[in-house]
């Protein structure tokens, strides 16, 4: 594994009572690669997510992010608003936590919030309409209609996020996730519900951020076809463990992964040995 | 002329014939025996079977009467075929109403110079039309549910109070004091509660409304208990009484002094207090913490994935609530030139809560004509003597058939790039805590 490491989780372990929902779990994602965190259905891939976004606070074991400018930050230290707001990681959720009632615009508008606080002088510019915070408001906006023109909703700017098909409020989610300027991405099941079609343009998407952003993706997702075409590294959990790592030729290949998505459910291990021929 | 779903007969009499059950089961001991103690201290009883039957066959015509009216009307939301024309001549119209309004309220003093009544009505309206406003940043925006919202006028009140009597500070220095002592219990409360969420926070502000009040009422020695505070000094003009004396205003512009001067004066002045109000409350939609409130009312844990600090989120919204409160408290003080804890009960807080969900939560002409319709409209139905309070609980359950989200049912966009369209409430959500 290279040294080189965005996020490296150590011997975590998470414990709802009596249910170990994650075990002693360590595995690492590299800067400015994609890696997927891949398992059957309550493998305990999204208690991984809470933990590493602040949401749960893990049993035992530790989290490390290391910033770009080399200082590190230990994710277990923060909580919640924080973990995105000083840690730069951002997340989306399994099912869609937009703001329904909220255009898309303002969507993207309520992610710059700590931004545009700072800029409008905690709210007292803004109130007067300081020249200031008029050049920040706009920036704002702009870096919102850059984000809208590459999710392809620049014509849905000013519509409900409620109102939106389902495929565009997954893309909007990342877009939204996006426009707190992260240095961690994570994505849980992004490609779920979507088509064919939606789902090549989100791997597109996601490629295209790694390329330009340079934003590092931890990607949780059932649909093998994205993972396989994506990502860098694949980890396979199963009842929270890792049961399997690598490149996701390796993993395709590896019978415990076979046999752990055979044993879950058939047309999942199906999807996984056959997305590469 | 209705195109969604239609229930038929089978439904309306299902409906009916469940409610007149319940009713029976209710009103059978309620109203059905009645009981009284006899002269030697004995419980004698009686049955009123007919009274009882009466009242169930009221609730079971009354049933599908409402039933009937709901299909009529329909909800806010369901498709009816409705003229373009027409649809467009109430667009027009709805966006007349605000600046109508407004001018219109302008022009009251000078209209209804001679009728007294109408100036009060008018001072009473605004003062509701600004508390309504003020709660409306905490229940309409952030979506917290306060019920001890009184407690901030309240606080508001005696600030003024206890102020202009013991140190003889002036209104104008009373007034910013007022509004910045209420921001700071507004935190104060703030602080414990915010952990709370919805049916919670609700009891807990209400008990800090009871608590205010209490305090109001046993603190003797400071506030006076339930005697109050008396002689609190009326309002000046910039340091001019609005006196008949020599130094008073009229005689200062040479004028002759009538007392309907100050009656003028004191609308203007709740006017100024709710349009600056209102002013804030809009600017403060299209700043980030005013965003940040609405996100907070649509998804709480979507906020936090974004980074955004939602204690201080919740703090800020119940301090600008709580300081639009105490300003409206200290020109209550100032009105009234005396205040005791008796107008400051529960009362208030769900007079005020009920303004802003029927205006639509959120909307800020919406809370005005609610305010409008509650305050005017009680004063409307005056000749109904006992029967007032029945009419008006009828009329507000029917309006809240037609509109459940209120009379104005959808939200302004605070940004947009092309459209500057409405979204219908029923996509917005309502907050839960
Ligand atoms: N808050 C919680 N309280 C109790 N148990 C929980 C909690 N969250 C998760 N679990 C349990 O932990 C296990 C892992 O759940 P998790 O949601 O992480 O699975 P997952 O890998 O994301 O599955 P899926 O692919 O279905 O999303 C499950 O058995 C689940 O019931
Ligand atoms: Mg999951």
């Amino acid at each position: 594994m290279s040294a080189d490491q965005i996020l490296s989780v150590d011997h975590l372990s998470m414990r709802f009572g009596g249910i170990v929902a994650v075990n002693d779990l360590s595995f690492g994602a590299e800067r400015r690669k994609i890696t997927a965190l891949i398992g059957p259905n309550g493998a305990g891939k999204t208690t991984v997510f809470n933990c590493i976004t602040g949401f749960y606070k893990p049993t035992s074991g530790s989290m490390r992010l290391a910033h770009d400018d080399g200082h590190t930050i230990q994710l277990e230290r923060l909580n919640d608003f924080r973990i995105s707001k000083q840690a730069k990681v951002a997340r989306t959720f399994q099912n869609i936590r937009l703001f329904p009632g909220m255009t898309a615009l303002e969507n993207l508008m309520v992610a710059q919030h700590n931004a545009l606080m700072r800029a409008s002088g905690l709210t007292l510019l803004g109130l007067i309409g300081a020249p200031s915070w008029r050049v920040a408001e706009k920036a704002a906006i702009d870096l919102a209609r850059t984000w809208l023109e590459r999710i392809g909703l620049l014509d849905r700017a000013d519509d409900a996020a409620g109102n939106l098909p389902y495929g565009d409020q997954r893309r909007l989610e990342i877009a939204r996730a996006m426009c707190t300027e992260p240095a961690l991405l994570c994505l849980d099941e992004p490609a779920a519900g979507l088509n064919a079609r939606e789902s090549a343009a989100l791997s597109e998407l996601l490629l295209s951020i790694r390329a330009n952003q340079g934003t590092s993706i931890l990607l949780i997702e059932h649909d093998m076809s994205v993972v396989m075409e994506i990502s860098d590294h694949v980890v396979v959990m199963d009842y929270g463990v890792k049961i399997a790592e690598g490149t996701p030729q390796h993993v395709r290949d590896d019978p415990r992964v076979i046999a752990a998505y055979l044993g879950a459910d058939e047309e999942e291990a199906i999807a996984v040995m056959e997305s590469g021929t | 002329m209705q195109t969604s779903r239609a229930p038929g007969v089978a439904f309306i009499f299902k409906k009916a014939l469940i409610s007149a059950l319940v009713a029976l089961v209710l009103f059978s001991l309620m109203i059905g025996v009645r009981t009284e103690a006899g002269s030697d201290g004995q419980l004698t009883y009686w049955t009123r079977f007919g009274d009882l039957a009466m009242m169930v066959a009221t609730v079971f015509g009354g049933s599908i009467i409402v039933e009937l009216l709901r299909q009529w009307w329909g909800p806010v939301g369901t498709v009816r075929v409705v003229p373009a024309q027409v649809t467009s001549a109430l667009s027009l119209a709805g966006r007349l109403v605000a600046p109508v309004l407004l001018i219109f309220t302008f022009l009251v003093p000078v209209i209804f110079y001679n009728e007294r009544y109408i100036l009060d009505l008018g001072i009473l309206v605004l003062t509701y039309v600004m508390l309504g406003w003020g709660l409306n940043v905490v229940v309409g925006l952030a979506g917290l549910l306060d019920l001890g919202y009184v407690a901030f006028y309240a606080v508001g009140a005696y600030s003024y109070a206890l102020l202009a009597t013991n140190f003889g500070l002036s209104f104008w220095i009373c007034l910013p004091l007022a509004g910045i002592l209420a921001a700071f219990w507004g935190v104060l409360l703030g602080f414990p509660v915010l952990r709370l969420r919805g049916d919670y926070l609700a009891i807990v502000t209400l008990a800090f409304g009871e608590i205010i009040r209490l305090v109001l009422l046993n603190w003797q020695s400071v506030t006076g208990g339930p005697n109050g505070v008396s002689g609190i000094p009326r309002p000046t003009m910039f340091g001019i009484p609005l006196s008949p004396g020599d130094d008073g205003l009229a005689a200062k512009l040479g004028i002759e002094f009538s007392p309907t001067h100050r009656i003028v004066f004191l609308f203007y002045l709740i006017l100024a207090l709710a349009l600056l109000t209102n002013w804030v409350t809009i600017r403060l939609r299209r700043l980030p913490i005013g965003r940040a409130w609405e996100a907070l009312r649509e998804d709480e844990v979507a906020c936090r994935a974004l980074g955004i600090n939602t204690t201080t989120t919740k703090l800020t919204a119940f301090a600008t609530g709580a300081m639009f409160g105490g300003l409206a408290g200290a020109f209550f003080a100032t009105r009234q030139g005396f205040i005791s804890p008796e107008s400051f009960t529960f009362h208030e807080s769900a007079l005020v809560l009920a303004i802003v969900v029927l205006g639509g939560m959120g909307s800020q002409l919406g809370v005005a004509l609610a305010a409008l319709a509650m305050i005017g409209g009680f004063e409307l139905f005056r000749g109904l003597d006992q029967y007032r309070m029945l009419v008006f609980g009828m009329a507000m359950v029917l309006l809240m058939i037609w509109r459940p989200r209120g009379l104005i049912g959808h939200r302004a966009p605070t940004v947009f790039l092309e459209r500057n369209q409405a979204i219908s409430s029923d996509l917005v959500k309502e907050g839960h805590g």
